[in-house]
C-alpha cells in the first residue's frame, strides 16, 4: 500500500468527484421533477463537449464564447428531448421511460458521430494548465478549477431552488404532481424546464471533462460513474448528489491508486470499485443516504 | 383475446391445452420447420450468416423476455451473461471438452452467475434492479479483461477451435446453421411452454402485482431468482453458440450497448409473448444489416459525414425505431400480429 501517497489520491479523487457530483445533479434534477432516470445524461454531456469544440474549431470562437453558445443550444436540446420523447410517455410504466432514455442515448450517439465524426478532438484550455503544489500534493490546476466551477454550479442551483419562483415551482412539482397542478402550476412545463437545466448541467460537465481528457465519444461512459453516486446519495436528494459524487470519486481514486503490488494494480480495481460499491448500497440501503423511503400498499 | 376458429371444438382436455389445435397448424409448422432446415442447401453464405446472428440473438432475447416480459424485472446485463457462457465454452474447449457438452454447461454457469446478480431482487425492484444488473454488465467484462489473463486471454480474448461431430467440422455458415437453429427451436418451445406452467403463471402474477402475488402464496424471491436463472441460462447458451460461431471472443463484444440492443429487441418484438423475441430479434438484426448495406450509398450523398456513417447509422436507426415503438406500439410486433390474425379470422366483418 502506498500510504504516503494517500493525501495525493484523496485530493485527486475529491476533485474528480466534484465533476461526478455535477453529473449526478443533472440526474437528480430530472428524477426529482419527473421520476425519469436519464440514462442519456452521458450522451448529452458528450454532445455538449462536441458542440463547444465545433464552435471553436469551425467558427474560430473564443472557448468561453463557444461554451456559452453550447449552453444556449443545450437549453433547446433539453427542452426538445422532453417535448418529443418523454412527454408522450407520461403515465407509462417505469420501463418505458428507462427504455426511452436508452433509445435517446443511441440517437444522440448516432447524431454526434454523423455531425462531428468519431475522432478524438481537443478543446482549447479554459484554464491555464500548470500543476499547483500544496505540501506533498500536486494537483492539476485545470482539474482544481473545474472542481471550483462544479461547486459554484451547485451553489447556484441550491440558491435557484431556494429563492426563485421557478425553483419553488419545480420543488412543488417534485413533491406531488397533482397538488402542483391544482395550485395552477403547469407540470409539463416544469418537466421541460428540468430537462433544459439538466442538459445545461451536462454541457458544463462535458466541457469541464473535455478540458481534462479531450473531446471524444468515450466521454459518454463517464456518466456511468455518476449512477453509483446518485444511488448512494439518494435519488431525490441534491445534497446527496454532492456527497455521492465525492464519495465515488475518492473511492475510485484510492482503490485504483493505493495498492502497490503490481499484480493487484494490473487488475484496474478502480474501474469497478464504484459498481461494487453500488451493489453494496443496493443491498443494504437501496434508498441511499438521503433518499425517500417508499412504502408500498396494495 | 385470441379468437378461435369456427368449428374447432375442444373434445378433450389435451385438445384444450394443445398449442397446435388443428391439422392446418400442424401442416404449417411442419412446412416451416422443413423449410428452416432445408434453407442451407439453397441459400448463400451471406443470408445464412445473417440468419445465424438472428438465431443467436433470438435465444438471448427469449431469456430476457422471460425476465422482462413475464416477470417484469429490468435487466441491463444480458450481454454480460452471454459473455459468461461464451468464456465458459472457450475455456472448456481449450481443456478438451467437446462443444456438445460445453453448450449446456455454459448455460448452467451463465444461469448461476445470473442468480448471483439477481440476489438483490430480494429487496429492490424496477429501476433499482436495473442498476444492480448494470453493475453486472460492468463487473463481468472487467473480470474477463483483467483477471487471470493466462486463462481468459485478457483484452485480446480467446480463440476457439471449431467443434466437430465425427467427420463434420462446424466451421462454415452452413454447418453452424444447424446447431444454432436446433437450439433456437428447442429454446422457443421451452419458452412458449414456460408461460403455460405454474412457474410462468407465478412470474406473470409477480409482474402484475408483486405484493398481491406474495399474499396469494407465491414466494416472490424464489420465483424471481428462477426467472433470473432461466434468463441467464438462455444468455449462456447464446454466448456459447456465439463463441463457436465467431471463433474469437473478447470482452468488447459483450458491452452495455449489446444489452441495450437485446432490451430493444424484446420491446420491439413484444414483451410477454413467445413470438415477440422471434419477431424482435429478426426485425432489429435485419434493420442493422440494411443500415450496413445503405451506409456506402448515403456516404456518397453526404460526403462530409462519410467517415462515421457506418458507425452512426446503426445506433441512430435503432434508437429512433425503439423510440417510435415505445410511443406508438409499446406492445410490439407480436401484438400487431395478433390483431392481424384476429382480423383475418373475422373477415369480412369488422368485429
Amino acid at each position: 500500500m502506498n500510504w504516503d501517497l494517500f493525501p495525493q489520491f484523496l485530493a485527486t479523487g475529491l476533485l474528480t468527484g466534484g465533476i461526478y457530483s455535477l453529473i449526478a445533479l443533472g440526474l437528480v434534477l430530472i428524477y426529482k421533477a419527473s421520476r425519469v432516470f436519464n440514462f442519456a445524461q452521458g450522451h448529452l454531456l458528450m454532445l455538449g463537449a462536441f458542440i463547444t469544440w465545433w464552435f471553436t474549431e469551425n467558427l474560430g470562437w473564443d472557448v468561453w464564447l463557444a461554451f456559452a453558445a453550447a449552453i444556449g443550444l443545450a437549453i433547446l436540446a433539453g427542452w426538445l428531448v422532453e417535448r418529443v420523447a418523454l412527454r408522450p410517455l407520461i403515465g407509462q410504466p417505469i420501463l418505458a421511460t428507462v427504455m426511452m432514455t436508452l433509445a435517446l442515448s443511441q440517437v444522440l450517439q448516432g447524431v454526434t458521430i454523423l455531425a462531428f465524426g468519431a475522432y478524438q478532438r481537443s478543446l482549447p484550455y479554459l484554464f491555464p494548465i500548470q500543476p499547483i503544489v500544496l505540501g506533498d500534493i500536486r494537483l492539476k490546476l485545470n482539474l482544481a478549477l473545474a472542481f471550483v466551477l462544479a461547486m459554484l454550479g451547485f451553489i447556484i442551483f441550491v440558491l435557484f431552488f431556494r429563492f426563485t419562483r421557478a425553483g419553488l415551482a419545480m420543488r412543488a412539482a417534485a413533491e406531488d404532481h397533482q397538488l402542483a397542478q391544482s395550485v395552477g402550476l403547469s407540470v409539463p412545463r416544469i418537466f421541460g424546464m428540468a430537462w433544459a437545466i439538466a442538459s445545461v448541467v451536462a454541457t458544463v460537465c462535458g466541457v469541464l471533462l473535455a478540458n481534462i481528457s479531450g473531446v471524444e465519444l468515450t466521454l459518454s461512459l463517464i456518466a456511468l460513474k455518476a449512477f453509483p453516486a446518485v444511488l448512494f446519495g439518494g435519488l431525490e436528494s441534491i445534497p446527496g448528489a454532492i456527497v455521492g459524487g465525492l464519495t465515488v470519486g475518492i473511492l475510485e481514486s484510492l482503490v485504483g491508486g493505493l495498492p502497490q503490488d503490481p499484480a493487484l494494480r494490473a487488475l484496474h480495481l478502480g474501474d469497478i470499485a464504484p459498481y461494487v460499491f453500488m451493489l453494496i448500497v443496493l443491498w443494504f440501503r437501496p434508498d441511499g443516504l438521503f433518499g425517500l423511503k417508499r412504502i408500498e400498499r396494495i | 383475446m385470441a379468437i378461435r376458429l369456427a368449428g374447432d371444438f375442444d373434445t378433450s382436455y389435451a385438445h384444450d391445452m394443445a398449442i397446435l389445435r388443428n391439422r392446418g397448424q400442424w401442416v404449417m409448422l411442419s412446412v416451416f420447420l422443413i423449410g428452416l432446415f432445408a434453407l442451407p442447401f439453397v441459400a448463400d453464405g451471406k443470408t445464412l450468416g445473417l440468419l445465424n446472428i438472428i438465431g443467436i440473438s433470438i435465444i438471448a432475447a427469449h431469456g430476457l423476455n422471460i425476465l422482462l416480459g413475464y416477470t417484469g424485472q429490468i435487466s441491463l446485463g444480458q450481454a454480460a451473461f452471454m459473455a459468461v457462457g461464451a468464456y465458459t465454452t472457450a475455456v472448456l474447449m481449450k481443456y478438451g471438452v467437446a462443444f456438445w457438452f460445453a453448450l449446456p454447461i455454459s448455460g448452467v454457469v451463465g444461469g448461476l452467475i445470473g442468480l448471483l446478480f439477481g440476489l438483490p431482487s430480494l429487496r429492490i425492484k424496477g429501476f433499482y434492479l436495473a442498476m444492480a444488473t448494470l453493475s453486472a454488465q460492468i463487473i463481468i467484462p472487467w473480470f474477463f479483461r483483467n483477471v487471470r489473463a493466462d486463462i481468459f486471454g485478457g483484452t485480446p480474448g480467446l480463440t476457439i477451435v471449431p467443434p466437430r461431430l465425427g467427420e463434420i467440422v462446424f466451421n462454415t455458415q452452413e454447418t453452424m446453421y444447424f446447431p444454432i437453429m436446433l437450439t433456437v427451436v428447442v429454446c422457443t418451445l421451452v419458452a412458449k411452454n414456460i408461460a403455460r406452467t405454474r412457474l410462468g403463471r407465478a412470474l406473470i402474477a409477480i409482474r402484475d402485482n408483486d405484493l398481491a402475488a406474495e399474499v396469494l402464496g407465491i414466494e416472490q424471491f424464489s420465483y424471481k431468482l428462477r426467472a433470473f436463472f432461466i434468463s441467464a441460462f438462455y444468455a449462456g447458451l447464446a454466448g456459447s453458440l456465439w463463441a463457436v460461431y465467431a471463433r474469437s471472443i473478447n470482452p468488447e463484444q459483450f458491452s452495455l450497448l449489446n444489452s441495450v440492443w437485446f432490451l430493444g429487441m424484446v420491446i420491439v418484438g413484444g414483451m410477454g409473448s413467445a413470438l415477440g423475441p422471434l419477431l424482435g430479434a429478426s426485425f432489429i438484426r435485419i434493420l442493422e444489416e440494411s443500415t450496413v448495406q445503405l451506409a456506402p450509398a448515403l456516404s456518397k450523398l453526404f460526403p462530409q459525414a462519410a467517415a462515421g456513417m457506418l458507425a452512426a447509422l446503426g445506433p441512430l436507426v435503432f434508437g429512433i425505431v425503439l423510440a417510435l415503438f415505445l410511443i406508438f406500439e409499446p406492445r410490439g410486433l407480436a401484438h400487431r400480429w395478433e390483431l392481424l390474425k384476429a382480423a383475418w379470422r373475422l373477415r369480412p366483418f369488422a368485429h
